[in-house]
């Protein structure tokens, strides 16, 4: 079994003191040493902002890809070497703005790949501005004025685009947010965790002490864990359409409640043919090796030619 | 070589109605009969309705462009004989006008001229009764209820009636058709070959001994092939050992990703039809990070969707991917399913910053074979994407050609790290080294762990700032394109056909290569003493020799599909050689052996100003 030390890196993390990045970087080491796999099996795919450097840090294949679009290359990635552990990861501006369209398509291709999207409401890098998942008429700080438009909700959005496996968890309960983690990568399927963070520098609206409900009476956290009050999020019967519509619902439903309270843990679970297993269907090959593994080179060509004969 | 001695063929009609089944039939039955063809078709931006035609130019010796006249026309409407008169903007004027003085129009006795629509003295009218014909036909099979849904073999009937009057091989041609009907398909063999005998006949005995055109079997099968460059591309990419190909559906690019994933139990390919063009470049560019040999296929639009997406593969030096950029009208969705050269510079430029790439235009399907093949080893040895642009017209135009030989056709996938035996880390995958090759591993490979990042980065792939590392890395970056330069074969990058010394140099690249090539044939036989340079490899310009080849000839015309005579300002950059007489087309239709013919005599006699030539 791998060591946390062996699952980092020397290189300098520039990230605000108090960032919820640490908390999600801890939950992925931590994940990565129990899901014990050769750390070369394993590749972190990340988009761009704060959260998009994390593959640094991490000890395994780390690519650090555009804007928006870690998700495309992942799967790229997953397609050649099946036999690969795929992440991507990046923030809520990268997965749920300018990268939305690949966020739906991943969903639905339903590769064996987890996506995990640091979600904090704004755009760090770039100095605070407002994130798709910033709630309309919410200003923070260095925002000139509120935000007049809807928020996109991340789970509701994955259920709907195909994910099989969509969470949540707050970058600030690591043991959660390992488990989750966890659970999503050994998912065979398209897994979506979405982390509730603080941006301490920017978001001066959820922050540690709101998501903690410091500022509550009861002084109660703004989270609650949907697994202890008995949510099922999983799909027992895989071939049963109506058990997966009925879980699709009751996910989405779920995702799309308004209270004090934010759920956290799995919303939807659902185990079907993945992307990979579907072509293993069509090329024999695939099962048996990773495609960058095979020679394909040097191939016969005389049928095709003889069809053009 | 003599034009006149070709017989050319045309068959019109509204989309949908299996022109193109009448004309690859026919391209088909020449090629059997010893003959070659040289076929290309033009159709619009519609799914049923409106025009499409597809041209034969049909000759004893190899052809590689189309001529302007027809000898025989096939009119499966009014349309293809008149034009689209019924429109407030008409697109096109039919094909009346083109057929030759003595030349024939076969045309549906239903669907034919109007009192009062333009006509031809000097041409010969065959009405076919196309209705009857096929009525006959379906009655020998008691199908004869079914006539209205069989129109769709009007098509046949149109080959059918060519066939009688040309006085080809009947024999042949029904083999042909059969064959063509193959597994579910099968039942309707015997009913077409039926339908095809009956209009054969029918033209045979009323119009064939009064029609000089003839065409009859050379003799013995030719040995050869009829290949669209995306087949040859698709081959290409099968011998290249390629395992992924992404793609969105775009015009005229798409074909090839069918054709990759039609033959994917055969050939294992992983086709992915991905969200837009922005995840296809990037897939493939994971992909060839895991060392999987990746490839994708687009048009511009869609290859202006990618510029973000090279910029990275180039940055994070992955081996690929290999892209090829089916040129079309531009810009935006332009001219959709027309053909032109005006991508090259974009292809060239496409992306911010500096990195390097390799670029390639190959000339016709044999070239897209050798040059799609070598791309693969070019973008693993070089770590870099590879562009390789070509065009509608070489995408969709048939040539007969020998079957491909794959000699001396070599993978090459580059320097591979040594893994340590330890499997330690600090493995240095942007290693700084003297020709700007670092020896690559794959994600996956043990002891090869590596980071990489669209940031610049250092030896490791860690993003770094320093003013220092940039230089050295970004120098080392492209130092690649100078090894590139240095190794790419010579006859990878041009080629010069016909001797230095003659009067006038044509210089051309890409699709252009096959008009050029026959319209200087032609001009020799008329004492017009030229030869074609054609360049193929534009990043890393090969400046020296061209400089040098240019300098042979005192006269230079340049021929592009496009406006702005792009290649002939990349020249003038890279070699200081400014070409004046310039002959150039961006109509959205291929040049025609005449129009190269002309436009050059044209240039010849005056530079003023560029040739722009427009014939269709």
């Amino acid at each position: 079994m791998l060591k946390l030390e062996e699952i980092k890196t020397d290189a300098f993390n520039d990230w605000c003191p108090g960032c919820g990045d640490f908390g999600i970087l801890v939950a992925l080491q931590q994940a990565l040493v129990e899901l014990d796999v050769p750390r070369e099996k394993i590749a972190v795919f990340s988009g761009i902002g704060c959260s998009g450097k994390t593959p640094h840090f991490l000890n395994v294949y780390g690519i650090h890809t555009l804007h928006g679009r870690s998700l495309p290359i992942a799967a790229g990635a997953k397609l050649a070497n099946k036999d690969l552990t795929v992440i991507a990861v990046g923030g809520d501006g990268d997965g749920y703005g300018i990268g939305a369209g690949h966020f739906v398509a991943t969903g639905r291709r339903n590769l064996d790949l987890t996506y995990v999207v640091f979600n904090n409401a704004v755009y760090g890098l770039t100095k605070g501005q407002s994130s798709p998942t910033l709630a309309k008429g919410l200003r923070t700080k260095s925002m000139p004025a509120a935000a007049i438009v809807e928020a996109v909700n991340p789970i509701a959005l994955a259920i709907c685009a195909g994910y099989t496996f969509v969470a949540r968890s707050y970058a600030l309960n690591v043991k959660h947010l390992k488990s989750t983690i966890l659970a999503a990568i050994r998912h065979p399927g398209t897994a979506l965790v979405d982390v509730l963070q603080p941006c301490p520098t920017y978001n001066d609206i959820h922050t540690k002490e709101y998501w903690a409900g410091e500022d509550g009476p009861e002084k109660r956290p703004r989270w609650y864990d949907l697994q202890q009050e008995g949510f099922d999020a999983v799909v027992h019967q895989p071939e049963d359409a109506d058990e997966v519509l009925r879980k699709k619902s009751a996910g989405v439903m779920k995702a799309l409640e308004s209270g004090e309270r934010e759920a956290v843990g799995v919303f939807f679970q659902w185990k079907t043919a993945t992307y990979g297993e579907q072509l293993a269907q069509r090329m024999p090959l695939l099962a048996e090796k990773p495609l960058a593994d095979a020679d394909l080179s040097g191939r016969d060509l005389t049928p095709l030619l003889a069809e053009l004969a | 070589m003599s034009n006149q001695s070709d017989l050319v063929w045309m068959i019109g009609g509204p989309q949908g109605s299996g022109i193109n089944l009448a004309a690859e039939t026919f391209v088909r039955c020449c090629m059997r009969g010893g003959l070659h063809v040289f076929a290309n078709i033009e159709y619009h931006s519609n799914i049923k309705g409106e025009h499409s035609y597809y041209r034969l130019r049909i000759a004893k010796e190899r052809r590689r462009s189309h001529l302007e006249r027809v000898d025989l026309l096939v009119a499966l409407d009014r349309e293809t004989l008149i034009g689209d008169v019924h429109k407030a903007e008409a697109t096109h004027r039919g094909h009346l006008h083109e057929v030759a003085p003595g030349g024939g129009i076969l045309f549906d006795s239903d669907d034919g001229p109007k009192p009062g629509d333009p006509t031809r003295e000097d041409v010969r009218l065959f009405p076919i009764p196309f209705r009857e014909i096929l009525l006959e036909a379906l009655r020998m099979y008691g199908r004869e209820g079914e006539v209205g849904k069989l129109q769709i073999m009007y098509n046949v009937i149109g080959l059918g009636a060519s066939i009688g009057v040309l006085g080809y091989d009947q024999e042949l041609v029904g083999r042909v058709i059969a064959e063509g009907f193959k597994g579910r398909k099968a039942a309707l063999a015997d009913l077409n070959v039926a339908v095809f005998r009956r209009a054969a006949e029918y033209a045979g005995e009323k119009y064939g001994a009064s029609f000089p055109h003839r065409l009859s079997v050379l003799g013995g099968s030719s040995g050869r092939v009829m290949m669209r460059g995306i087949q040859a591309v698709g081959m290409a990419k099968f011998l290249a050992g390629c395992g992924l190909q992404t793609y969105y559906p775009i015009t005229p690019a798409t074909d090839e990703s069918d054709f990759l994933e039609s033959r994917q139990g055969q050939y294992p390919i992983a086709v992915v039809q991905t969200e837009d063009e922005i995840a296809a470049v990037l897939m493939a560019t994971g992909a060839a990070h895991a060392g999987l040999r990746a490839s994708t296929s687009t048009s511009g639009p869609g290859f202006s969707l990618m510029a973000e997406g090279l910029g990275w593969a180039g940055i994070t030096e992955a081996p690929g991917p290999v892209v090829l950029l089916y040129q079309r009208g531009g810009p935006a969705t332009g001219l959709p399913t027309r053909t032109e050269q005006a991508d090259i510079r974009f292809a060239l430029h496409a992306a911010h910053g500096e990195f390097p790439r390799i670029v390639v235009a190959p000339g016709d399907a044999e070239e897209c074979f050798r040059t799609t093949f070598e791309a693969f080893n070019w973008a693993d040895r070089y770590q870099c994407p590879v562009v390789v642009v070509t065009d509608k017209f070489t995408a969709s135009s048939y040539a007969t050609i020998p079957p491909f030989s794959t000699q001396g056709m070599k993978v090459d996938r580059g320097a591979f790290f040594a893994p340590p035996k330890s499997g330690a880390d600090g493995f240095l995958r942007y290693k700084f080294t003297k020709n700007g090759i670092s020896p690559r591993s794959r994600i996956g490979d043990r002891g090869g762990i590596f980071w990489t990042s669209g940031d610049e980065h250092n030896e490791r792939g860690h993003i770094v700032e320093s003013a220092d590392n940039r230089v050295k890395m970004q120098t080392k970056r492209m130092t690649k394109l100078v090894t590139a330069a240095k190794e790419i074969p010579e006859e990878m990058k041009w080629t010069l056909h016909g001797p230095a010394d003659a009067e006038m140099m044509i210089v051309g690249w890409g699709s252009t290569k096959g008009a050029i090539l026959d319209a200087i044939e032609e001009l020799a036989e008329q004492g017009v003493a030229a030869s074609f340079l054609q360049l193929r490899l534009l990043c890393p310009f090969p400046a020296d020799a061209v400089r040098k080849v240019l300098r042979k000839a005192k006269t230079h015309v340049i021929v592009e599909g496009n406006y702005a005579a792009q290649v002939c300002g990349l020249i003038r950059e890279m070699t200081g050689v400014n070409i004046r007489r310039k002959v150039l087309k961006f109509d959205g239709r291929p040049f025609s052996q005449d129009e190269v013919r002309e436009g050059i005599l044209q240039q010849r006699k005056s530079a003023r100003r560029p040739a722009v030539m427009s014939h269709a």
